[in-house]
């Protein structure tokens, strides 16, 4: 049967990754292409990197790092940011990505997802949604989380899936950051209101938060995390190890 | 040298580079001459299966790549060009494929029990049929792979390498003669997945 993935999340600025530090045996951690190059030797299933680039030069170092990136990873590589129509698909492909991900760009215009989707396939358009609890309902954020869109969350991934998203990354604003775990609540609500698979991600302080969102939700698919990982605070081996021991199937 | 055929299907990038990886010379190939060039020739594709046959005819290679095939030459097919391979294809219609394979690429959702995703997504474990398969020389039952698909190839057991389990076993990977075939994405599985090509550049 398919594994639990274990994501590694990289946000890359002007070609270097964003809150790189302290990793033994890497010289350089706020490189791209030595940072994957290490996780994927560490048991990371998939690596999603994030362009929260502004410029136009910024963009195009990241299309260079990914291209290095993807000339020496050889495990599915997933590309985020600043992508707003098919021809920035087109670009990203290109260096190498296998899957985009959308996320402000597909809130503005979501016939995005469908025009992706019917040009690369479903499995190649990635909806990625920040939500967080307003009012008594979820709702999605633009803008990496700072625009209240005023839309309902679980309608919004509906129709995601609908137009096409092959795949999902649930990101909660509300556990991101506070590293106690999952957002459990959010998560059950979108498993069960789509088929397709889906990424948890926002709330992971320790391995236990891995157990408890497989464990609980089988139909979440992936977990993805970026800080706990960067700062070595848990080790992928040593988590996948964990649940594996928990009985959760991951690739070894 | 190893020719990956190009017939407008796909994004060829990750197959060149993981065949550096192992040190292997590839050429990306769009013409007859081409194919005749090459040692051994890789099939790749996305898409839908009848898309992709008629636009590997209509380039002119299916031709040549059957004369290749049938000289000797080793024909690696991977994902959707490992469906090719078969006798025909049940996505959007019914499409002849190469038949270089005797099966029929169907979709899984009627064979997995209700409630498990599609597509097949994610890393699974192989199980090997015929480990004697010298591109799975330095692959282990057990050993995960990457899939991303919703349709299989239904084919005689003598012709499969290897399944994986989706509460159903899924052809992963076939072989018929100099003839192979890969359901997974060996250039995105990580060690498996390269020993794998560099299996099949060392025969």
């Amino acid at each position: 049967m398919i594994t639990k993935r274990i994501i590694p999340c990289l946000d890359v600025r002007d070609g270097r990754v964003v809150k790189g530090v302290n990793f033994q045996g890497l010289n350089d951690v706020s490189d791209p292409v030595a940072l994957a190059e290490f996780y994927t030797e560490n048991g990371a299933d998939e690596l999603v990197f994030y362009d929260i680039t502004a410029s136009a030069e910024g963009r195009k170092l990241f299309t260079e790092v990914l291209t290095r990136t993807a000339e020496r990873v050889f495990i599915p590589l997933t590309v985020g940011g600043g992508i707003n129509t098919v021809e920035d698909f087109d670009r990203v492909l290109k260096c190498g990505a296998d899957k985009v991900s959308v996320n402000s760009g597909a809130i503005r215009r979501p016939e995005l997802i469908r025009e992706a989707a019917k040009k690369y396939g479903d499995q190649c358009v990635v909806l990625s949604a920040d939500i967080k609890r307003v009012d008594g309902e979820f709702r999605v954020f633009a803008r990496g989380g700072r625009d209240d869109t005023g839309i309902e969350a679980i309608g919004w991934i509906r129709r995601g899936v609908a137009l096409g998203a092959g795949e999902l990354v649930i990101n909660s604003i509300d556990t991101d950051g506070v590293k106690r775990g999952f957002d459990l609540e959010l998560l059950e609500r979108v498993c069960e209101a789509v088929s397709v698979p889906v990424i948890a991600s926002g709330g992971a302080g320790r391995a236990e938060d891995f157990i408890e969102l497989f464990e609980t939700l089988p139909g979440v698919d992936a977990g993805l995390a970026a800080s706990i990982f960067h700062f070595g605070e848990v080790p992928i081996p040593a988590l996948k190890k964990l649940l594996a021991e928990h009985g959760i199937l991951v690739r070894n | 040298m190893i020719a990956i055929v190009d017939y407008g299907v796909g994004n060829l990038f990750s197959l060149k580079s993981s065949f550096a990886a192992v040190g292997a010379e590839t050429a990306v190939v769009s013409d007859a001459a081409g194919l005749r060039a090459a040692d051994k020739l890789i099939l790749p594709g996305v898409g839908a299966f009848g898309d992709a046959a008629a636009m590997l005819r209509e380039s002119g290679l299916a031709e040549p790549l059957l004369e290749e095939v049938s000289s000797g030459k080793p024909l690696m097919g991977i994902c959707l060009g490992m469906q090719l391979l078969f006798t025909k294809g049940l996505e959007y219609g019914e499409h002849r494929g190469l038949d270089l394979i005797p099966g029929t690429v169907r979709p899984i959702a009627g064979v997995i029990p209700a409630g498990l995703k599609i597509p097949h997504i994610g890393w699974n474990a192989l199980q090997l049929t015929a480990p004697e398969d010298p591109i799975l020389r330095s692959v282990r039952s057990g050993d995960c792979v990457y899939f991303v698909h919703s349709f299989f190839a239904e084919t005689e057991p003598r012709y499969v390498s290897a399944v994986a389990d989706y509460g159903a076993p899924l052809t992963a990977s076939v072989r018929r003669e100099t003839v192979w075939g890969c359901q997974f994405h060996p250039e995105k599985s990580g060690k498996v997945g390269l020993g794998i090509l560099r299996s099949f550049c060392e025969l």
